[in-house]
């Protein structure tokens, strides 16, 4: 199984969560774990998701979701788990 | 599992901070295509070439896309053509069509630069690498994507004189033939003392004669997540400094062994090596010259630069190697003028000269990079440079490299604009006096002695 990052970052307003839980949903790609936090008036998320059953690709989802926040205004990027674990751990 | 922190500060790498990968290079072995006849050869390149590469592009862009990682360039070394020609070529012309082969290769498979019209005559020239040389200018102007580097020496050959003379000539040539796009020709031909088998890096990637069939080789960079990490210990010990450097070039490095080994395997491409080097552009934000300057200095050039970048190409080396599983190519920090907006301003500004430059390359790869002179620079001058800078490799057992722009009509102060990722430069003064009887004389520079080091 691949996992997938999704981190949101921008302006906090209301409903960023519910569209992007509704985006996935509709995708069928299951949310593993959320965190959030608001550092300087700025709305950060990150999501661990699994897009195992879902029929679209990463990179589809990964431009889809970026609409999505720029429609918000806000910067969603969706990455491959691995690259943060190459990164972040030995 | 990851947390959040973690997370913004790989999106804020990529994002407000330039990293990415700077290339994926395949090398690609044209041995097995040798023939006497010159259709026969140029066919099998050809062939060779649009079949090993063709998923490249196609697989870069994936990986791009599922990790979100920007992977800048996808790019091909192939054997150099000096050898692989040398049955089949009779003269000058026969090698350029080996060139509009490689280009034509090239542009099938979609990558953006493909390296290895190359000689490798650290001790002497056959009669086919002579020719091959003399056709880099027409080579190099009748081509968009073929780059051209010719190695003129080595710590256990010496240095070839004989080479670096015509190489003054075939330089001038070559400006001459691409004036009216600024002589761009010339950043597309490099000279090499020393030079590596498997640096995926244009203008000087080769495919060398001790590599397998194909190899995948990358490259990474993220000058401006050092700078970046920098910033937030001014003021601090070497000490802190140095361990800032090194965890900061270790994640970089790590990204680049997790691309380099998915490519390897989609592509079912043995893992070469992965290059350390610290590569700049010209985007703001994406500049060594302003890791030497976050490090302490005004402007690149001002005394301490060549300190300062010493123990930066250090720590670049100390953090990646443990990153990655094979590191190979050049491996250190680039410092090429044209292309890192730092050493442009530095070079305006007149903090920068030749001669500084040449001694930073004393102790960083690569070596006088991307650096436009006056048109009308003699011959005998550029191969001078050229003398000078093989002569630190040589002895310091280092890769040195020469990629000069005589830039035609044009002197100093005026400025050139290449474009795109070659950036643009102020043309920058030359030492004017004559070495013109030292460079006439015939043969080449004995190797070194390696013992005595002082």
């Amino acid at each position: 199984m691949k996992k997938i990052i999704i981190t949101v970052v921008g302006k906090d307003t209301v409903g960023i969560i519910a569209r992007v839980c509704t985006y996935l949903a509709d995708n069928r790609v299951n949310i593993l774990d959320i965190s959030q936090t608001i550092v300087g008036g700025y709305f950060n998320m990150m999501m661990v998701a699994d897009p195992e059953q879902s029929t679209k690709d990463t990179g589809t989802i990964a431009d889809e979701l970026g609409n999505v926040g720029r429609e918000m205004g806000l910067s969603i990027r969706v990455m491959g788990e691995d690259i943060f674990n190459a990164m972040h751990r030995i | 599992m990851i947390n959040i922190l973690e997370a913004t500060e790989t999106v804020k790498m990529i994002t407000q901070e330039n990293l990415d990968v700077r290339t994926i290079t395949m090398g690609i072995s044209l041995l097995d295509c040798i023939s006497s006849d010159l259709r026969q050869l140029n066919e099998n390149i050809y062939r060779k070439i649009t079949t090993c590469a063709k998923d490249l592009v196609k697989v870069g862009n994936e990986i791009e896309k599922e990790y979100g990682i920007p992977i800048v360039n996808k790019r091909i070394s192939v054997t150099p053509i000096g050898l692989i020609g040398a049955s089949a070529c009779r003269n000058s012309s026969d090698f350029v069509s080996i060139a509009q082969t490689l280009d034509r290769a090239a542009k099938e498979v979609g990558v953006n630069f493909l390296g290895g019209f190359s000689a490798v005559v650290s001790k002497g020239m056959t009669k086919a690498e002579e020719n091959l040389i003399r056709a880099i200018p027409y080579a190099l102007s009748s081509t968009d994507f073929v780059c051209a580097s010719v190695n003129v020496g080595s710590t256990k050959t010496g240095i070839d004189m004989d080479a670096i003379r015509l190489l003054g000539q075939i330089i001038l040539q070559t400006a001459e033939l691409t004036k009216e796009n600024d002589s761009l020709g010339c950043a597309k031909l490099v000279v090499f003392c020393n030079a590596p088998d498997d640096n995926p890096f244009m203008a000087g990637a080769f495919h060398g004669v001790t590599e397998g069939d194909t190899v995948i080789n990358v490259g990474v960079s993220g000058p401006g997540v050092v700078k970046t990490a920098l910033e937030s210990v001014r003021g601090e010990s070497f000490e802190v400094l140095c361990e800032t450097i090194k965890k900061t070039a270790f994640k970089v490095t790590r990204v680049g062994q997790l691309v380099a080994q998915e490519a390897s395997k989609r592509l079912g491409v043995p893992f070469g090596i992965l290059d350390l080097s610290l590569a700049p552009t010209p985007a703001v934000g994406d500049s060594v010259a302003d890791i030497l300057c976050e490090i302490g200095l005004e402007y690149a050039g001002a005394p301490g630069t060549t300190a300062a970048l010493a123990l930066l190409n250090d720590q670049v080396k100390k953090g990646g190697v443990m990153a990655s599983s094979y590191v190979g190519g050049l491996s250190g920090a680039f410092i090429p003028v044209s292309e890192d907006q730092g050493m442009i301003n530095a070079a305006e500004a007149g903090a920068l000269h030749l001669e500084k430059l040449e001694a930073m390359t004393c102790v960083c790869s690569v070596g006088l990079d991307m650096i436009a002179i006056p048109g009308d620079t003699e011959a005998s001058t550029i191969s001078g440079i050229i003398a000078d800078e093989m002569a630190i490799g040589m002895v310091n057992a280092k890769t040195t490299a020469v990629r000069l722009i005589p830039v035609i009509g044009k002197g100093v102060g005026e400025s050139v604009e290449f474009g795109g990722l070659l950036g643009h430069a102020p043309v920058m003064a030359v030492n004017g006096f004559s070495c013109k009887e030292f460079i006439s004389r015939k043969g080449r520079i004995p190797a070194p002695i390696h013992s005595f080091k002082n």
